[in-house]
């Protein structure tokens, strides 16, 4: 069956976010802050950040106005979907206590409806990431399947790329082929922009129908092809998924680690921006009068002293090794535990590294012995 | 929100949600091991291990920790867990009285085979807390007595006052086709034992080096150098399991802390073949 294939106008996109909230959901778009892109509440196209864009490179980010009608000609903040389907805090249950003894108090996450406006390709496949490991994997979370469940994805096309983008070397994108509800093509060619509309899943047919919208030209589907091939091959970070499990394990005493150990902080803040990276940590928080205990699940990094200390010490001491071990996780091991990359070629560890440390360049390093290209 | 009945049914509890069993006692081990029995509620499937699993055991307001399951797998009514005190949460697990409540996920992770081993020699190589999560196997291996051919234990520990079972292992030893050994690396004046590393015990035993599977547990070093002592004295490597330790969150692969290699220590292991483990063994902070 052929996609049905719609032509929207700016108007159109209002009436999708209108039925989404009459559906119940709440809807979010990239929304300019005071210093970055962020995820906000968003209720009409108008609060989409017009002619903004953003200059990226390693520990660089700016906002630019470069004027123009486009609505979605931003990019990537260091926000992702992560933040609301995989929630930075959240309590996962609460106990009580009589004397000795302690109950469990029912303490089910609530299901909360989200739809979002303008997202990335990387970061509907970081979605896809996320549901390997937390949905489909032996068990599934049931925070992030409440939040999953509600979740409605419009994604938008890229047809330029940041400097630190490589989707194309993930295959996320910058055409999205899979796991949105709808995908836009924003066509800037008119005086006003018009928007290429294909649906995902059902939801999404049902709820472009209602629109009204009028079906799109045929050629448009080649012409984003098109337009995508064009920004992938600009694209001048590249990484070789496939040589990666190769080049991880025969690079293990190589003297490279060190030298990025002597740039890396171990901040952590690559794996806080990044929209796959899904390791948690449990705190305790007690009443002062002791009768009730929470326990929460918050985001970690793999960066820090205590994530692997057992009785004795930490298993990774150095820093070197901590950034050994996620660069290694990220590209090689997590195809070996999942079946696909746990990267999806956002450049969001490129962009927060306060050290400017680019994940691809080390691997080019690392691959070829020698300092990469760029 | 609504009080829920003291163990919500087990279908509709998330991993993540422990069920609250009452102790019902404490043994003192030695000076500072102890031995907990616990009461989960009748049926729950928490209850139902494999030799070699491990659960997740909560102390509210305190923390969470895994810890391999001690007892006999086939006494349903009772779990038990033998705990080192050494850090804040093992020293409120290892100080409850016999009436409160602790909290149980579980049980979680890879067992040893025990299925496979049939018709063959067992060789149990332990080192300090490490005889904990090989007990249950020594006690499928003696119900089951007629289907394993020879039954060997080696046990190594600090001291003679860090030996955990002592009057039970005493007990295996005496046993038909049963060999029990223990060595310590300082044996103090009143020790006539062995002292030295486990590995030094090798030579005492007897058994059918292809015909033996070997299960481990003990300090990372002391297994690395008994499986490869092992492979040499002829027992194939995918004869020989080891039981790793990592940190552990949340036993269900989500926390990522466990990862060693390609591994999640919770969900593809904690025992796993030497095959599997021999690669990432002399990686220094894998």
């Amino acid at each position: 069956m052929r996609k049905k294939q719609y032509r929207l106008e700016r108007t159109h996109l209002n009436s999708l976010l209108k039925l989404l909230r009459e559906e119940g959901y709440q809807t979010y778009g990239p929304v300019r802050g005071e210093l970055a892109m962020e995820w906000a509440p968003l209720t009409d196209v108008g609060e989409l950040p017009r002619g903004w864009t953003s200059a990226h490179g390693p520990a660089h980010y700016r906002l630019e106005n470069r004027g123009g009608e486009s609505l979605f000609g931003y990019r990537n903040g260091p926000e992702s979907l992560k933040k609301f389907l995989h929630p930075p805090r959240a309590r996962i249950m609460k106990a009580e206590r009589n004397g000795g003894a302690f109950r469990i108090l029912e303490d089910r996450p609530a299901a909360a409806k989200r739809a979002f406006l303008g997202v990335k390709p990387c970061d509907v496949a970081a979605v896809a990431a996320l549901d390997r490991v937390l949905l489909n994997d032996r068990y599934s979370d049931d925070i992030y399947q409440a939040n999953r469940a509600g979740l409605f994805l419009i994604a938008v096309h890229c047809t330029e790329c940041a400097e630190t983008c490589f989707c194309a070397s993930s295959k996320a994108g910058p055409q999205a082929k899979t796991g949105f509800d709808i995908a836009l093509h924003e066509r800037l060619d008119g005086a006003m922009p018009e928007y290429f509309a294909e649906c995902g899943t059902a939801a999404g047919a049902a709820l472009l129908e209602k629109t009204g919208a009028p079906p799109a030209p045929p050629e448009w589907a080649r012409e984003l092809a098109d337009a995508c091939a064009l920004a992938a091959g600009a694209q001048q970070r590249k990484v070789d998924f496939s040589s990666a499990a190769a080049v991880v394990e025969r690079n293990y005493d190589s003297p490279r680690w060190d030298d990025i150990a002597r740039r890396c902080m171990a901040c952590g803040n690559c794996t806080q921006a990044c929209p796959t990276c899904f390791c948690v940590n449990f705190e305790e928080h007690s009443s002062l009068d002791l009768q009730t205990a929470e326990r929460h699940r918050v985001w970690d990094s793999c960066f820090t002293q205590n994530f692997t200390y057992i009785h004795g010490g930490s298993v990774r001491l150095s820093t070197k090794s901590r950034y050994r071990h996620w660069l290694g996780h990220k590209l090689a091991r997590w195809q070996q535990q999942f079946g696909s990359p746990g990267c999806v070629g956002c450049g969001r560890c490129i962009t927060w590294c306060p050290a400017g440390i680019d994940i691809t360049a080390e691997f080019e390093w690392l691959k070829a012995g020698a300092p990469a290209a760029i | 929100m609504s009080l829920a009945l003291e163990t919500p049914a087990a279908a509709e509890r998330s991993v993540m949600e422990p069920v609250a069993a009452r102790l019902a006692s404490v043994a003192k081990e030695t000076h500072d091991t102890f031995t907990l029995n616990l009461e989960p509620p009748e049926g729950d499937p928490v209850a139902v291990f494999q030799p070699g699993q491990f659960s997740m055991l909560y102390v509210p307001g305190v923390g969470e920790l895994p810890i391999s399951i001690s007892g006999d797998p086939e006494r349903r009514e009772q779990l038990t867990y033998t705990i080192r005190s050494v850090g804040q949460v093992t020293y409120q697990l290892v100080t409850r009285r016999p009436g409160d409540t602790i909290g149980i996920r579980g049980p979680f992770g890879t067992a040893w085979p025990m299925k496979e081993s049939r018709g063959k020699s067992v060789l149990i190589v332990a080192g300090g807390i490490g005889l904990a999560p090989l007990r249950p196997a020594i006690y499928h291996i003696l119900r089951h007595r007629g289907d394993y051919n020879r039954l060997v234990v080696l046990y190594g520990g600090r001291s003679p006052r860090d030996l955990l079972y002592k009057k039970e292992f005493a007990a295996w030893g005496m046993l038909p086709d049963t060999q029990a050994l223990a060595t310590v690396d300082y044996g103090g004046v009143s020790w006539r034992g062995y002292v030295g590393v486990v590995t030094t015990l090798f030579r005492h035993v007897r058994m059918q080096p292809k015909e033996t599977v070997a299960m481990l547990c003990g300090p990372e070093i002391m297994m690395r150098y008994a499986s490869r002592e092992l492979e040499t004295r002829g027992i194939p490597p995918e004869q020989i399991h080891l039981s790793m330790e990592r940190n552990m969150k949340c036993a269900v692969g989500f926390c990522g802390h466990c990862q060693m290699g390609p591994y999640f220590v919770c969900k593809d292991g904690p025992v796993f073949p030497y095959t599997s483990m021999k690669p990432y063994m002399d990686l220094y902070e894998l």
